[in-house]
């Protein structure tokens, strides 16, 4: 049990918390402000919903399922490269959402390479549109995220425990019953809760893979409400409907996260003795294998049909990329200042509930958002004034849930291996952080802060209301090109973007995982 | 804060560089690309204006009338450029707009009488495909086919409204019918019509919903006349874009002279190669070779500004009931 009266950043963290409800109920009532009494939800709202929650459950627990094995294998087995592919895991995720869609039909589209093999073989053709290509493409997206949250659960375990089993030459079906479960049931229900309210927001990729309007979203609808209807009453509506169905995924299945009560260990490197076998490293290598096959094949599409465009970019792409990198700076600061607080709150609570508030970010339309604030700014100061800090700040939001997922856990197990011991010695504040929590924690917030970066690098700049007419970001600028044609360098401006995400993302989860093992 | 402090540095600097009153333009955001009319029109603009033209890109023309509405009457905005004719109805009922008294010697295929906004330039809608496709000759042709076609979401993209209200025109009663029919060529809706004519360009369709301009570009700048647009029999819906002065602008006479400065051959003759649609009013020099060859529909179908609320929402369900069998 954790010790009640042992606490990490308490006020700090419930008020990062309640600052995160303020400004997501502020944009909401900032809508709802302009709005006229409308009509409730039609029809077509209703199918809306459902396919919404049905795409994104099946995505969620499709993701989560595959992710589980994958992990595993890369838990227990060490190989040339593996590094990188742990960092390339990151990729699909970090994508803007329309270069990972034409990375993923170059591959599965009509005239991919899928459908070129099996044309030479005289196969008939496959087609990726409809209902499972959006959940294909939303398990692109999220196998990796999910692969990486478990895999930092893996990591988790103290070292002594594989040692044991290695000695007590425990079969891997005993390892996964009293190691693995145990550490999965911590960790699993709250990736399924991410990855299903990433997938509740998807718009684009849902409308592109689905065939049609078959395939209409809430975020659609609330697109639509926004935009060609101008009916905000509505699109607050709608709004209101995602958060809860987030926020009620998000309570539901963090009510399964057990307490966990097994002891500590040393703190040492991982290594495994117990997973030598022959048949299980075949069937982890083909695991590894297939599934790097299927997250790094649409990316090598990106990269090879972008390298042609790269002489065609216009030097305003350069200047694109470093206004993107300075968001991006920022964006990991705010999030940092947001999460590490709020990580020590929710780990020291003895219920993991409040992990739920981190989701909103995530959860609320970005459109709701950028206009909500944008009706409450407005009146006092010219929103483009505030474009950096709005930026970062809704950037670090919607980056939040995926930094708390990767530190609460963690952050737990800490408090309790080492919250008696420091009570004792009277580590408290910012040397309980320095010689307690950061050493410990620090891969995974170099893990939380790359994926900030890199999102924020790829993010289309959330609000379109909000922008800097002087301070063009880099996928904004891609977007520019494509809307003028020039389609080569905007699949140059791609791989820009690609590179300079990764390079982030690398940089910052190097940096934390240095000396120390993943 | 250091950035922002540095960011409002810059901003006095350029704003203290530049001689004489502010003229703030909101337009779409490709006019604002350096790709875009924009630049090329804010420089001769601005060689005889003794101003500042300021151009602020936001999305497409939807949100373009989002945005204003948010705004309402205190918007720092004096001019509004890039509403097509599906909007000008909502845009008229903001009652944002003043009315105006330009006009020129228009060379729309329609005669254009509106008091309030100005026309700059237009197209027709078409399908965009490879020269060495057989392409059908209408509507009922292409529901007949096997061609594949990708199209924008109507919802979210102004090509795709554009394509419901051709229909609508064309077929009135039987849209419905004709959607039924093209249901199993489309392949997919997009957002927006970058993605589509992105997707057109991988090869993931035989043709693609974009306008009968599209293979100039192709042409002038690509030196490719391997894209061609499909001629459709029942005629071609067109987009006529436009600009209006607000109401409360603060630069009355300032926004009188931009409005007409658009209609003058100085703007003009910029829009084909630049926002690759035809100039509202032809210039003296005539259109740049490339837009020779075009395909020329042998009628316009435009519904009239005004009853397109209506006949959209009619539309928007037809569409959405055939297409989500």
């Amino acid at each position: 049990m954790v010790d009640r009266t042992f606490q990490v950043t308490p006020r700090a963290g419930a008020g990062a918390a309640a600052l995160l409800v303020g400004l997501v109920l502020a944009a909401l009532v900032g809508v709802f402000s302009r709005a006229e009494v409308g009509a409730g939800l039609s029809a077509p709202d209703w199918a809306a919903i459902r396919f919404t929650v049905l795409q994104a459950a099946l995505s969620a627990v499709l993701s989560v399922g595959l992710a589980i094995p994958v992990a595993r294998a890369l838990a227990r087995r060490r190989f040339v490269g593996r590094e990188i592919l742990v960092t390339l895991l990151g990729a699909p995720f970090i994508l803007p959402v329309i270069v990972a869609v034409f990375g993923l039909l170059a591959v599965f589209g009509r005239s991919g390479w899928v459908n070129s093999l099996l044309s030479a073989f005289g196969l008939p053709d496959v087609s990726i549109y409809g209902f499972h290509g959006v959940v294909l493409a939303h398990v692109f997206f999220n196998l990796p995220l999910a692969t990486r949250l478990l895999l930092q659960g893996w990591t988790t375990i103290p070292a002594e425990r594989f040692r044991l089993a290695a000695q007590l030459r425990l079969s891997p079906r005993v390892i996964a019953r009293t190691i693995e479960r145990p550490m999965l049931s911590q960790v699993v229900p709250g990736a399924l809760a991410l990855v299903f309210v990433i997938c509740l927001t998807s718009f684009a990729v849902a409308l592109t893979l689905g065939g049609g309007p078959r395939a209409t979203t809430v975020e659609l609808a609330i697109y639509q409400a926004f935009h060609f209807d101008f009916d905000l009453g509505r699109a607050a509506l709608l709004s209101l409907v995602q958060l809860v169905l987030a926020g009620g995924m998000a309570v539901l299945a963090l009510r399964f996260v057990p307490e966990i009560t097994v002891g500590g260990g040393l703190d040492r490197p991982l290594r495994r003795w117990d997973a030598k076998g022959g048949l299980q490293r075949l069937m982890d290598g083909l695991l590894i294998t297939l599934a790097a096959a299927f997250l790094l094949l649409p990316l090598a599409a990106v990269v090879l049909r972008g390298l042609n465009g790269l002489p065609e970019m216009p030097g305003s792409v350069y200047l694109a990329a470093g206004n993107s990198l300075m968001v991006a700076l920022l964006s990991v600061l705010v999030m940092l200042a947001l999460a590490l607080p709020m990580a020590g709150w929710i780990a020291t609570r003895a219920k993991g509930g409040m992990e739920a508030i981190s989701l909103l970010g995530l959860a609320a339309s970005p459109l709701m958002i950028g206009t909500g604030w944008f009706v409450l700014i407005n009146p006092l100061v010219s929103p483009a004034a505030l474009a950096l800090p709005v930026t970062a700040m809704v950037n670090a939001m919607m980056a939040l849930p995926f930094a708390i997922r990767v530190l609460v856990p963690p952050m737990r197990e800490i408090m309790q291996q080492y919250g008696r011991l420091s009570v004792t010695l009277g580590l408290h504040g910012r040397s309980l952080w320095r010689w307690v929590i950061v050493p410990r924690l620090r891969p995974q917030i170099g893990f939380a802060a790359g994926l900030t970066g890199a999102l924020s690098m790829g993010d289309l700049g959330v609000i379109a209301l909000f922008a800097d007419q002087d301070r063009v970001t880099l996928p904004l600028q891609m977007y520019r090109l494509m809307g003028a044609y020039r389609m080569d360098a905007a699949a140059g401006a791609a791989v820009l973007l690609l590179g300079l995400s990764l390079g982030v993302f690398w940089i910052c989860d190097k940096g934390g995982r240095w000396r120390a093992e993943t | 804060m250091k950035y922002l402090a540095f960011a409002a540095a810059t901003m006095t600097a350029t704003s203290a560089l530049a001689e004489g009153p502010e003229l703030i333009v909101y337009t779409y955001d490709s006019f604002v690309s350096e790709w875009g009319p924009g630049p090329a029109i804010e420089a001769a603009f601005e060689a005889h204006c003794a101003c500042d033209l300021k151009f602020v890109g936001m999305g497409d023309g939807a949100a373009l009338l989002a945005r204003l509405r948010l705004e309402g009457a205190r918007s720092d905005a004096d001019i509004v450029l890039g509403l097509d004719t599906s909007l000008i109805a909502a845009a008229k009922e903001t009652g944002l707009f003043a009315p105006t008294s330009v006009t020129a010697e228009y060379t729309l295929p329609i005669a254009w009488e509106d008091d309030v906004f100005v026309p700059y330039d237009w197209g027709y809608f078409a399908f965009v495909h490879s020269a060495e496709l057989d392409a059908p000759a209408n509507f009922k042709a292409l529901g007949e086919s096997d061609l594949k076609i990708i199209i924008q979401d109507p919802r979210s993209s102004t090509p795709g409204l554009g394509l419901l209200m051709w229909v609508k025109a064309a077929y009135g009663d039987r849209a419905p019918v004709i959607w039924g029919d093209l249901a199993d060529n489309i392949v997919t809706v997009t957002k927006g019509w970058s993605e589509a004519y992105g997707l057109f360009l991988e090869g993931e369709a035989d043709m693609v919903l974009s306008y009968t301009t599209s293979p100039a570009y192709h042409v002038i700048a690509e030196e490719d006349a391997s894209k061609t647009a499909a001629h459709f029999d029942e005629g071609h819906y067109m987009q006529i874009e436009v600009l209006g002065k607000l109401a409360g602008s603060d630069q009355d006479a300032l926004a009188d002279q931009f409005m007409a400065f658009m209609v003058t051959d100085a703007a003009q003759s910029v829009l084909p190669t630049t926002n690759w649609m035809y100039p509202a009013v032809l210039p003296n020099a005539g259109l740049p070779s490339g837009f020779d060859n075009l395909v020329m529909p042998d009628k316009a179908l435009l519904i009239p500004s005004a009853d397109v609320p209506a006949i959209r929402d009619e539309a928007l369900t037809e569409w959405l009931t055939a297409l989500s069998k």
